[in-house]
Formats: C-alpha cells, sequence, structure tokens
C-alpha cells in the first residue's frame, strides 16, 4: 500500500531538515493527525507546537517567515483554510511571506465527523486570495516532487492533501512532474477529463472503461488549481466534445468553476461539472461518499456517456 | 530638538497627512505617537542603513488603522520622505494607504486586520530565539482590539514559550469607534489579564510620557523568562482640546476651522517643549 500524502510530505521535508535549518513545522495539536510526530521527534529544535489555536498557527508562521524561516504549518484543512482564512489572506499571502500552508485531511476525509470536519470550500476560499497557490497532489510520487519543487521558492502556497493512503497514479520512477504544469495522463480526441487530487485515480479508470467503448479520452492531472495550466487544458481538449471536471470540493468556485471559465472563454464547448453538491455530505467513508455522488471510475464513465 | 517637541511636530505631519489625503485614524495615531517616538528614537536599533540585512530589531503595528503615526515617525527616521506621504497619501495606486503595508521600507509586517501583530511578533520573537539572535521584537496594539480572540492565542504561546525578546504595548486610550472600551466590551483588569496570562506587566502612569515609556521599555529589556506588555494610558487625541477623550475623532478629519486650532494647539506644545523639555 501506498503511503498517505501527509506522510509523504513529513518525509521530504524531514529529509530537507537535515541540512536547512530553517524549514519549521508548526502544529496546532495536529502533529499525530499531520503524520508529524516523526519531524517533532527528530527536529525538536525546528518544530513548534501552538496548541488548538489555528489563528495563531498561521500569524505566527508567517512572523518567523519574515524573518526567513521556511514555514509549513500543519493542521487539518476545515481549521487552517477557515478558521485561520484572514491570517491566510493577510500575514501569508498580503504579506508575502514564505508559507507553505499544509491542509491536511482535505475534502471529506473525515468522513462520519461531519460537515465541521468536512473542507470541501477550501479550494474556492485560497484561490480567491491574490498572491495564493493552490496545489492538491494526487498520490505519494507526485506529492514528493510538488514538495520538493516548493521548497525551492519562497512564495506562499496552500497544499490540500487527504486522509488515508491511496493508491498509486503514478510510481515511483514515472512521475512526469513540472511544477504548474498540469500533467496529462492520456490523450483523447473525444473526452477531457480535467482531475485534481483523490479523483485522479477514478478519472483514469474512467478512461479505461470509456476506451473499451472506443470513446477517446484525454485525462488531465491538474493538481497545480491556481496557477491553472489553461495552456494545456486548452491543448487537450481541443478536439473533444465534451470537458468533465471531477473534484472532491464544492460545486461552487472550485476545479470545474475555473475549468468551465477558461472553456467558455477560449473553446466554448459542453463542460460538466462533478463534485460535492451543495449539501452537507453524508457521513460515510470517502469511498462511500465518492460512489454516493457518482465520483467514481464508473460514475464518471456513465456521466461522459448520458453527455456526449 | 528634545523628543518630547519632536512628538508635536510628528503630530503636525500627521495631521497634514490626514488632511492631505482626506482621511486617517486620527485619535489613535495623536494617542500612539509618543510610544513611537520613545521605541524608535531611544529603544530599536533600526535604520534605513541596517533595514536591508535583516539584523535590527522589528515592529509589527498591530493597531494598523494607525499608520499615519508610523508614517510620520518613519520619515523622520530616513526610511522615505515626508514629502512622499503627503503628496501620495491615499491616492490612486499609492503605497502609502490607510494601513502598514510592506512593499514600503521599514515596514516588515502588513496589517489593518486587528488581532494579527501578536502572533506575527510571537513568530518573529521564536525565529530570532532559533537564530541566537539579540534582535528584540515589539507590537504595538489597540485597547479596542483586544476584543479579537487571536491576541490570546499569541499572549498564550507567547508565555509558553518565554519568549523575554518580545515587547508589546497596548494603547489604553480607553476609546474606540463607538465609545468608551468599558462600554463596548469591558477590558478591566487588564493588568491582571495579562499577568494571568504569564506576562510581566508594566501599566505607566502617563502613556503620553516619553521618559516613563523609554523606562518601560528599558526595563522590559531585563526581564527574563517571559514577555512583557506595557500598558500605555493614554490619551485619545492627544495634543489638542479639540481631540481630546473624544470618541468621535476615532477617524473625524478636520474641518478648516478645527484643523487651525488644533495646529495652534501643537505649535504651542512644540514650542513648550522646546524651552521646558
Amino acid at each position: 500500500m501506498a503511503k498517505a500524502n501527509k506522510q509523504v510530505i513529513c518525509d521530504v521535508l524531514m529529509d530537507a531538515a537535515k541540512t536547512d535549518k530553517d524549514v519549521v513545522v508548526l502544529c496546532s495539536d495536529s502533529r499525530g493527525s499531520a503524520s508529524a510526530a516523526p519531524f517533532a521527534n527528530a527536529f525538536p529544535e525546528q518544530f513548534v507546537e501552538v496548541g488548538i489555536a489555528e489563528q495563531d498557527l498561521v500569524g505566527i508562521a508567517a512572523g518567523m517567515a519574515r524573518l526567513g524561516k521556511k514555514t509549513y504549518p500543519m493542521s487539518p484543512a476545515c481549521f487552517i483554510t477557515a478558521r485561520s482564512y484572514e491570517q491566510c489572506k493577510v500575514d501569508v499571502a498580503y504579506s508575502n511571506t514564505n508559507v507553505k500552508l499544509i491542509g491536511i485531511s482535505g475534502g471529506v476525509s473525515y468522513g462520519a465527523l461531519g460537515m465541521s470536519h468536512h473542507s470541501c470550500q477550501d479550494i474556492a476560499a485560497m484561490s480567491a486570495i491574490p498572491n495564493m497557490r493552490v496545489y492538491i497532489p494526487a498520490d505519494a510520487p507526485q506529492t514528493e516532487k510538488l514538495m520538493r519543487a516548493l521548497l525551492k521558492d519562497n512564495k506562499p502556497a496552500y497544499i490540500r492533501v487527504g486522509r488515508n493512503a491511496v493508491e498509486n497514479v503514478y510510481s515511483e520512477d514515472d512521475c512526469p512532474f513540472e511544477m504548474d504544469k498540469a500533467t496529462v495522463i492520456s490523450h483523447g480526441s473525444d473526452v477531457t477529463l480535467v482531475a485534481a487530487g483523490e479523483m485522479v485515480k477514478p478519472a483514469v479508470e474512467a478512461a479505461k472503461l470509456l476506451e473499451a467503448q472506443g470513446i477517446s479520452t484525454a485525462v488531465i492531472d491538474m493538481y497545480c488549481i491556481k496557477p491553472l495550466d489553461s495552456a494545456t487544458l486548452l491543448k487537450e481538449s481541443a478536439s473533444s466534445r465534451l470537458v468533465v471536471s471531477i473534484e472532491e470540493h464544492s460545486i461552487f468556485g472550485g476545479l470545474g468553476s475555473m475549468v468551465a471559465q477558461v472553456i467558455a472563454q477560449h473553446a466554448p464547448k459542453k463542460v460538466v461539472c462533478l463534485a460535492l453538491p451543495d449539501e452537507p455530505a453524508p457521513a460515510g467513508t470517502s469511498k462511500e461518499v465518492f460512489t454516493h455522488y457518482g465520483l467514481t471510475g464508473e460514475g464518471i464513465a456513465k456521466t461522459v456517456r448520458e453527455n456526449l | 530638538m528634545n523628543l518630547k517637541a519632536l512628538s508635536y511636530k510628528l503630530r503636525k505631519d500627521v495631521i497634514n497627512i490626514i488632511v492631505s489625503g482626506k482621511g486617517g485614524h486620527i485619535g489613535g495615531d495623536m494617542s500612539v505617537m509618543d510610544a513611537l517616538v520613545a521605541l524608535y528614537f531611544n529603544i530599536m536599533d533600526v535604520t534605513p542603513e541596517n533595514y536591508a540585512s535583516g539584523k535590527h530589531d522589528h515592529f509589527v503595528m498591530s493597531k494598523g488603522h494607525s499608520v499615519e503615526s508610523l508614517y510620520a515617525v518613519l520619515a523622520e527616521k530616513g526610511f522615505f520622505p515626508l514629502e512622499q506621504v503627503l503628496k501620495e497619501f491615499s491616492r490612486f495606486g499609492t503605497k502609502f494607504i490607510g494601513h502598514p503595508n510592506n512593499k514600503l521600507p521599514g515596514i516588515e509586517m502588513n496589517s489593518g486586520a486587528l488581532g494579527h501583530g501578536l502572533p506575527v511578533a510571537v513568530g518573529m520573537a521564536l525565529a530570532c530565539r532559533m537564530d541566537g539572535s539579540s534582535s528584540r521584537v515589539y507590537t504595538f496594539m489597540g485597547d479596542g482590539e483586544l476584543a479579537e480572540g487571536s491576541n490570546w492565542e499569541g499572549a498564550m504561546a507567547a508565555a509558553n514559550y518565554k519568549l523575554d525578546n518580545l515587547c508589546a504595548l497596548i494603547d489604553r486610550n480607553r476609546l474606540q469607534i463607538s465609545g468608551c472600551t468599558e462600554d463596548v466590551m469591558a477590558l478591566d483588569d487588564l493588568c491582571a489579564k495579562w499577568q494571568a496570562f504569564g506576562w510581566h506587566v508594566i501599566s505607566t502612569k502617563d502613556g503620553n510620557d516619553i521618559a516613563e515609556l523609554t523606562a518601560a521599555f528599558e526595563q522590559a529589556k531585563q526581564i527574563k523568562g517571559k514577555p512583557t506588555m506595557i500598558i500605555a494610558n493614554t490619551i485619545k487625541g492627544k495634543g489638542s482640546p479639540v481631540m481630546e477623550n473624544k470618541a468621535g475623532w476615532h477617524h473625524h478629519v478636520p474641518n478648516d476651522e478645527e484643523y487651525r486650532q488644533i495646529m495652534q494647539d501643537l505649535d504651542a506644545a512644540y514650542e513648550e517643549a522646546l524651552k521646558n523639555g
């Protein structure tokens, strides 16, 4: 089984901290849930615990970053993007501090814990902040590549990962990655699927089902939600009759909204947005919730067939 | 020029900045001016020369709406010309906006939304400690601002981490936009609150007395194992009876008549300070 993406983040940061004393991880009583305990144990001088205080978490991270630290506050996505939204906006994005906000257990990861713990608005909220980048990696190999790229820059970003280990889309040896460029998993001339995070895997599965039925399907992994890679989207979907976005997020303001904007403006054609509807998600595992809303390989393929 | 006289000269600069830009938070600018003068001219090691190196003391204006007073002080320190502030403040496309922003030299963090400065200052103090730096970190907060819960998160963290390189100051002028702080959301006993949070607390007799404020900042440097809070008991609108202790002057822009009277009062205070210190 692959590693959870949050665990990969911890591993990459531990590797970086060995040679860079400015790498700092901060948690809000979240070191366990963030899989950051190994970092805290190995680098106590580069770890800051703030207690259950997410506004403080982000404010402190920003203050440290202003004085040269590379800070990685790690806290549940639901809290770090909502409770501390103003700190993300003012202290991080507006002040342009080198803070990489790590939202763990994003989307409906927390399952039966309910809407208080789901973060299905974080992409819309964070994307609307000027100078904030937004990334949702799909699996462990891509998370590692993304984190290594982010360690090299000094600009704000929000990275959302899920709670559980997910099956790899890519392999350790074969994970094409270019910063801020979408990864084209397959080319296709009939339909283009655009997905991010845990939705990439079902998109790939859908493409297999559709190809078997003679529907030529492109799959784009848009891990870079902002800046959205419009060029790749337009290029890959140029001959498609239909574009379908798939995301673990509210139907409002996420990947689907952004994809639809680009297609509507530059190459008008039908866009269908598969996402979470405007209601509290039912209790259940991520898999159960995804199945309920058709966010599965079969569900995506069905949507494509109905709309082509 | 002695610092008391300078504080009145800078108050006049603030009035001119506000009138030129047709906006600003005049009452808090006047109350916090003496603390800024004490900090920037007696205490902090920060100059336009050492600023780029990053090796200097650090300041975060948590009560960001008092930015006009900060502009006047930074201009006096040589970070930018006062004339530029007067020409640009609040005009289209300017960097001299109505809250601090770090595109300007001398300003490290953007603020404006209240309750942000203390957590940020805690982060700076932690970073200084990690680096083994002897730089100190300062932040000024408003009293009305203390209703924001994030301040108390920062208060806990600063004491938890025993940040004796951090000194905060509350501009305790007892007025906020809707009236008296104790009527809007009672804050007293402020000393007891901060002491209970584990801070060393200094409550000034006169928060507009530069000598007393300087002594408080010096005392803070000697305190080990805990952060220091200076509660500066100030007068909102300090400098002219036209504005003093009037909640309506939180962000009032003086009309011509008020302007003449205020400048006359500030001139008189300036002359008096020049003579008698």
